[in-house]
């Protein structure tokens, strides 16, 4: 796509005097890009190098001059700090229970909206809208409207059934972050495997019918094979927002009852206990553990989306 | 086994009947607690906070007024304005910045455009938290803290990834060949810009701005760490309903109501292109 395409016309001196030099096109081609370029290493790979570089630094912001040099001691710290360790073994938790839950659940809604039915339209908008609430208000909302033990919803229906009333909140405190997460990304899911399913193959399919398979043999042999990267994609991507998640664990729990995750750890120990060496190693260590996810995430979308150029 | 085989198309058609049914259940399931949230906004807060719930309770827009400071709380005014500078100025500055960038990745792409298309997806990775403390230093020391500027640069840096993309996806599906057409007729790059290219990417362009305007606008994080009274945003002022105030159940549902508002809109406006912003392009 090198422009040079199109071949000039009988006035062949004039134009290649005003050619430009291959290094100056090669440069305009490039322009466009650098704007965007520059910005994003400027405002998101210089902090965390900066990250990085105060994570060796024994340093609480309320006493600056006592800032130090401290080698790996603030990861040694990080690492056998029993909070701190908790705080990793319940963000590991927290996104594998969130991302397996959402992800079965999302399938279910997806393969029953696959199908031709009345009013799909309809539930399809109905199932997207838990998505679109603004996270603080959908945790605010599960908080005090749904989990109030008093005069919440749930212990409202319970009432009706004469069942018991319990302390959702204090009760199972991660369940309960875990659930609102779980009602916020199904929809997710379940968006990204109803466009795997619309991917498919449909002749395959019709054939397979025709040569007698059933259902349940066509799920297994035909779409679970096809919505197998689909299934990781919507994983990986699921992990790498939910890994991050602050918001649910802040506003049910602010932190409490054994949720706090490792970014509401680092948040709090920098924001609340001013140890910005303490937060720094602990923010790297999400670094860390994100690049592994994400390693495996951007093979799956490199894998779709050279599928996609080839068959452009 | 054979009996019902007899009349397989009968049995597929009440068997699809009855999923569908299963599939609006679920639906209405899913729903619900936003119902039930829309409902107890129109409450009074006696009504709102009874055990077992009010159904039928008289509707009132008195959580409404409240929730607009009619009570002596403090107005959510400022903090929707900052919110609605925040979502539309860094939306804007994305597209500034994202346009050219997906014209070189796709229309004209540069030499080795899948690896920097790739870049802008790994940043997209690196969780927000950890340079959450070199710009909180940054700015405290440029006197930045608590300015709705920042939050403008940093939503830009959060959305530009998806939102180059999503447009190089979009400007990829415009078709050489006219371009090429335009070209040997004696158009000139803006020509061919506005008259050919922009009609093509326009809807997905679109699509675009709504999905980073919403997440500039859900965004707790920065916007908790970073402001303070004077740049406050929406979801910052709906974190003061954290800890219970007496009744105020049906304030709660309204303010929750009202901040989602846009973001409603804005996702059901976008929602052919939701997928493929959510998952940064790779699925369409």
């Amino acid at each position: 796509m090198t422009a040079t395409t199109t071949a000039p016309v009988a006035t062949t001196p004039v134009h290649t005097a005003r050619r430009p030099s291959p290094r100056l096109r090669a440069w305009a081609t490039r322009a466009p890009l650098l704007p965007a370029l520059v910005f994003m290493i400027a405002v998101t790979q210089l902090p965390f190098v900066a990250t990085l570089v105060i994570s060796f630094f024994d340093w609480n912001s309320l006493y600056p001059d006592a800032r130090h040099f401290a080698g790996i001691d603030n990861y040694r710290e990080v690492l056998t700090d029993a909070d701190l360790r908790h705080s990793v073994w319940t963000t590991v938790l927290l996104t594998a229970a969130v991302v397996l839950a959402s992800l079965v659940l999302g399938l279910v809604l997806a393969l029953l909206l696959d199908r031709r039915f009345r009013g799909r339209g309809v539930v399809r908008t109905l199932l997207i809208a838990p998505f679109l609430v603004v996270p603080v208000a959908a945790a605010l909302l599960w908080k005090h409207v749904l989990y109030n033990p008093e005069y919440g919803l749930f212990n409202g229906l319970l009432h009706y059934v004469g069942g018991p009333q319990p302390d959702w909140i204090s009760n199972t405190p991660l369940l309960a972050v875990e659930a609102s997460l779980v009602w916020q990304w199904t929809p997710f899911m379940m968006l990204i495997l109803l466009a795997g399913l619309q991917s498919r193959d449909h002749e395959q399919i019709e054939a397979a019918r025709v040569d007698g398979a059933s259902d349940w043999q066509i799920f297994r042999h035909l779409t679970l094979p096809h919505l197998r990267r689909y299934l990781e994609l919507g994983a990986l991507l699921g992990s790498i927002y939910i890994v991050q998640n602050f918001d649910a664990v802040f506003t049910i729990t602010s932190g409490g009852l054994g949720t706090a995750n490792l970014p509401y750890t680092v948040y709090q120990s920098f924001y609340q206990a001013h140890e910005n060496g303490l937060a720094s190693a602990a923010g790297v260590l999400v670094v860390i553990g994100s690049i592994i996810i994400a390693t495996f995430a951007l093979r799956v979308v490199s894998s779709l989306f050279r599928e996609e150029v080839s068959r452009a | 086994m054979s009996a019902v085989a007899v009349r397989p198309r009968m049995r597929s058609r009440r068997k699809g009947a009855g999923l569908g049914l299963v599939a609006w259940l679920l639906g209405i399931l899913f729903f619900l607690p936003i119902a039930w949230m829309a409902l107890t906004s129109f409450h009074s807060e006696q009504d709102a906070a009874t055990n077992p719930p009010s159904f039928a309770a008289s509707l009132t827009l008195d959580g409404y007024r409240e929730f607009f400071g009619a009570g002596g709380g403090a107005s959510p005014w400022p903090a929707l304005i900052n919110s609605t500078v925040a979502s539309v100025a860094s939306t804007l500055f994305v597209l500034v910045l994202a346009l050219p960038a997906a014209y070189a990745l796709s229309i004209r792409p540069v030499k080795k455009w899948t690896d920097v298309l790739f870049f802008f997806l790994s940043t997209k990775m690196l969780p927000a938290v950890a340079g959450l403390l070199p710009l909180y230093l940054f700015a405290k020391n440029t006197d930045m803290l608590d300015n709705i500027w920042l939050l403008v640069i940093l939503y830009t840096s959060m959305n530009l990834p998806i939102a180059v993309w999503m447009m190089q996806s979009f400007l990829a599906e415009v078709p050489v060949a006219i371009i090429e057409a335009a070209r040997v007729d004696g158009a000139r790059l803006p020509t061919i810009l506005t008259r050919v290219v922009a009609p093509i990417a326009l809807p997905g362009i679109a699509a675009t701005a709504l999905i980073c305007f919403i997440f500039s606008w859900n965004e707790l994080l920065f916007a908790r760490v970073l402001t303070g009274v004077v740049a406050e945003t929406a979801p910052v002022f709906l974190t003061g309903f954290i800890t219970s105030q007496g009744l105020f159940l049906a304030k709660v549902c309204a303010a929750s109501l009202v901040i989602s508002l846009p973001v409603l809109a804005a996702g059901f406006a976008a929602q052919d292109k939701l997928v493929q912003g959510l998952s940064l392009g790779a699925v369409k």
